[in-house]
């Protein structure tokens, strides 16, 4: 790739405005839902559906029952919100070098992990309303400059109060983080140890199994739950015949006294979401294990390493991009999906997405409607600093399958 | 690497997918002949009510489902052959529908057609619209300076990421009677606009929704397959005068074309497995689709119970379809493998 566009790409001006005008058009296109769920859930319901946008942008109600922002907030917190996001991309290799010497790089990084937790606390939770109100009674006395003082935004935040707080929206949050970390953790260690073997295979049987997985990949899901759903609710039956044989009904037994409940468990459900996803991880990951050079392992080979040596040993520690690409993929499936989860957990176990219907469902209300909104907008945080940290890796494994393909 | 090693490597990944893909599916369609039901049984009742001079007494015989000792009710599990497909399919109806010349009626009436219709018409509509406006944007980013390359990038994933429920909400709520387009278009057009009051509304917003949603992936797709024309084939092109418009239609788009085909297959396989539009939309009155079917089978009804047969008979019906789409996938596949790629 050469720096400079080529002659044949070069374009007169009158397209050059349209290509900027059409991207321009997507820009919007793209992010306006996403930025105007998050307005709206700031807003009281007077504003978010106020009929002039205007109104939603700025919310006046909103400010005269509560609290608002003036352009200094705005600006002091936007510098805030760049510095949080620019010092682990700046400070994570220096920092790393500083306080993890001599190959501690784990412990290192766990613990600039918890400093940078303690900064970010201490600077949005002290910080920043300390500077900012000192600004604003600074600043307040000059005129003219005092109106940059002078509230601006209305912004409440009583609907994220009562998500979380008064609905405990952590519990279906903490479900999440179950469900997706053990899915992200089996599937990686399952898929890596299956793509290996068969990216370094040419058999028949290892064709086979491709195909199959790529058939498996385009089962809709709602197939597949079907034929979960009869044991998952009848497990207790199914499995009792397990705990009366003789041996293996001792051990069991051992563990609990009736064999368990699979529905609402949320172990089941990471076993289901694994299992789905495994066609996609292998297919994934063994178009990154194919750009590791085969002589790397019959170098390892030939010192004596065994094949599983070799692979952890040699082959991992250059996987780890692709590994870490795959795993993003799998965490967007475990933490999108509503179709199992909902089917297959019941209320106590419950993840954010399928929680949300509840919101949406019970839309009597004005109020409900702008909760659904901010439990909406909370469950795409992630996702959005999860584009901002990993978007080369994403770029990359959405081509990795496309290359080959 | 010698078999064993291979199948221990491969092991668990094997197991995990037999035990819950291929048995699962096997179990489904197995339990598409068979119907498990409460078993009934006649109870002749006695119920008298207070009269003048003597009690009048009536005998009825009534159908209560048998209690079994531990409170819950008792089933047997009996083989219907097709009898769960017909009450899916209705031939009857459809027969009777066709004699008569209403061929559009079945496609209204009957839930599976209506998935039907709905489920084909999404995925084939969609993919040309995902298409063009992936490679579209793919060009025009492939135009534009380097430095708003990347923001571009991240912005556009945005939509793709998005937990697909959330997505379509982001998109109803804007349009919802109070939502800001609506309110836009209304002020405009100088009418009352209520986009999910009738069917055709809803569709177009999730397909609009879908092109949203997908066209970010053809995009990246797209777009790293540009960086990789052959600039010197361009220029020939160039000079030999060929336009800006023959340019693209026969230097870049064949060098694409195998991407193109990728996206196209991708696309196919995820838009006939349409299902969270259905939810995050609400639509399930007017407009559904096979996915959302089979989940409102298993979805306990007001009473608990869940239609598993009929949800397995329509889980059958919808791979039918996934077969078909396959078939292309596994034909390309199999002439890659033979040829030794």
């Amino acid at each position: 790739m050469e720096n400079t566009i080529p002659n044949a790409m070069r374009q007169p001006p009158w397209l050059k405005v349209g290509t900027y005008s059409f991207l321009l058009f997507w820009i919007v296109v793209a992010a306006f839902p996403l930025f105007w769920v998050v307005v709206m859930s700031f807003k009281l319901p007077v504003d978010a559906f106020a009929s002039n946008p205007l109104e939603v942008l700025f919310g006046p109600n909103t400010q005269s029952e509560g609290e608002a922002l003036s352009l200094i907030d705005l600006a002091v917190g936007g510098f805030f919100l760049v510095v949080a996001y620019q010092l682990p991309v700046r400070l994570a290799q220096p920092g790393l070098a500083l306080f993890a010497p001599g190959g501690q790089r784990f412990m290192g990084g766990i613990f600039l992990g918890l400093a940078y937790l303690v900064i970010l606390y201490v600077g949005f939770g002290f910080l920043l309303p300390g500077i900012t109100a000192a600004l604003e009674v600074v600043l307040g006395w000059i005129p003219l400059v005092g109106l940059l003082a002078k509230p601006l935004v209305g912004i409440t935040l009583e609907h994220y109060y009562a998500v979380w707080i008064d609905n405990t929206f952590y519990e279906q949050f903490k479900n999440s983080i179950i469900v997706t970390v053990g899915v992200v953790t089996i599937s990686l260690t399952v898929g890596t140890l299956a793509a290996y073997a068969l990216s370094r295979t040419t058999s028949a049987i290892a064709f086979w199994l491709l195909i199959a997985a790529l058939v498996f990949r385009a089962l809709p899901h709602s197939v597949l739950v079907t034929g979960y759903m009869p044991v998952f609710i009848q497990s207790r039956e199914f499995f009792q015949m397990l705990w009366d044989t003789p041996i293996l009904g001792v051990v069991l037994s051992a563990f609990s006294e009736t064999p368990p409940t699979l529905y609402g468990q949320p172990l089941a459900v990471i076993a289901v979401l694994v299992a789905i996803n495994q066609p996609f991880t292998i297919w994934m990951l063994r178009s990154f294990f194919m750009t590791v050079p085969k002589d790397l392992d019959e170098a390892a080979r030939i010192d004596g390493c065994s094949h599983f040596q070799a692979f952890r040993q040699v082959i991992m520690p250059v996987m780890w991009p692709g590994v870490i690409t795959t795993g993003l993929f799998s965490f967007l499936l475990a933490y999108n999906d509503y179709l199992v989860t909902s089917l297959l957990l019941d209320n106590q176990s419950q993840t954010m997405v399928p929680a949300i219907t509840q919101y949406f469902n019970r839309e009597t209300t004005a109020t409900d409607q702008i909760e659904a909104i901010a439990a909406a907008a909370s469950i795409t945080a992630p996702l959005f600093l999860l584009v901002m940290v990993f978007q080369k890796q994403i770029v990359s494994g959405l081509t990795a399958g496309a290359v080959k393909g | 690497m010698n078999r064993k090693t291979f199948y221990l490597f491969v092991g668990p990944s094997l197991i995990m997918m037999l035990v819950f893909i291929a048995a699962p599916l096997i179990s489904v369609f197995i339990g598409s002949f068979y119907v498990t039901r409460s078993v009934y049984e006649d109870v002749t009742v006695e119920s008298c009510t207070p009269g003048f001079t003597t009690q009048t007494c009536t005998t009825e015989v009534r159908r209560k489902p048998i209690i079994k000792d531990n409170g819950e009710v008792l089933t047997n599990t009996v083989f219907v052959g097709l009898d769960t497909y017909r009450t899916l399919l209705q031939p009857e109806r459809v027969k009777r529908a066709f004699t008569q010349g209403q061929w559009l009626e079945p496609f209204r009436t009957i839930d599976f057609y209506k998935a039907l219709r709905f489920t084909v018409m999404f995925t084939l509509i969609t993919l040309p619209f995902v298409l063009v406006v992936g490679l579209s944007i793919a060009m025009a980013v492939n135009n534009c300076v380097r430095t708003l390359r990347g923001p571009i990038i991240f912005v556009s994933l945005l939509p793709f990421i998005i937990t697909p429920v959330i997505g379509a909400l982001s998109i109803r709520w804007l349009f919802i009677g109070d939502g800001l387009i609506t309110r836009g278009l209304e002020q405009l057009t100088g009418q009352d606009i209520s986009m999910f009051a009738q069917g055709w509304t809803i569709e177009l917003l999730m397909l609009f929704y879908r092109v949203w949603h997908v066209a970010p992936f053809a995009f990246v797709i797209f777009y790293a397959g540009l960086q990789t024309v052959n600039q010197d084939t361009l220029d020939a092109a160039t000079v030999d005068g060929a336009s800006r418009w023959e340019r693209l239609r026969y230097v870049i788009v064949p060098h694409l074309q195998p991407l193109i085909i990728f996206v196209t297959m991708i696309h196919l396989m995820d838009a006939y497995r349409v299902f969270e539009e259905v939810i995050g939309f609400s639509s399930e009155a007017h407009v559904i689709s096979l996915q959302w079917l089979t989940f409102d089978y298993l979805t306990p009804d007001d009473s608990g119970n869940r239609a598993i047969s009929r949800a397995s008979a329509s889980s059958m019906l919808t791979m039918v379809g996934i077969i078909i789409i396959l078939i292309p996938v596994l034909r390309r596949t199999w002439r890659e493998h033979r040829t030794g790629a």
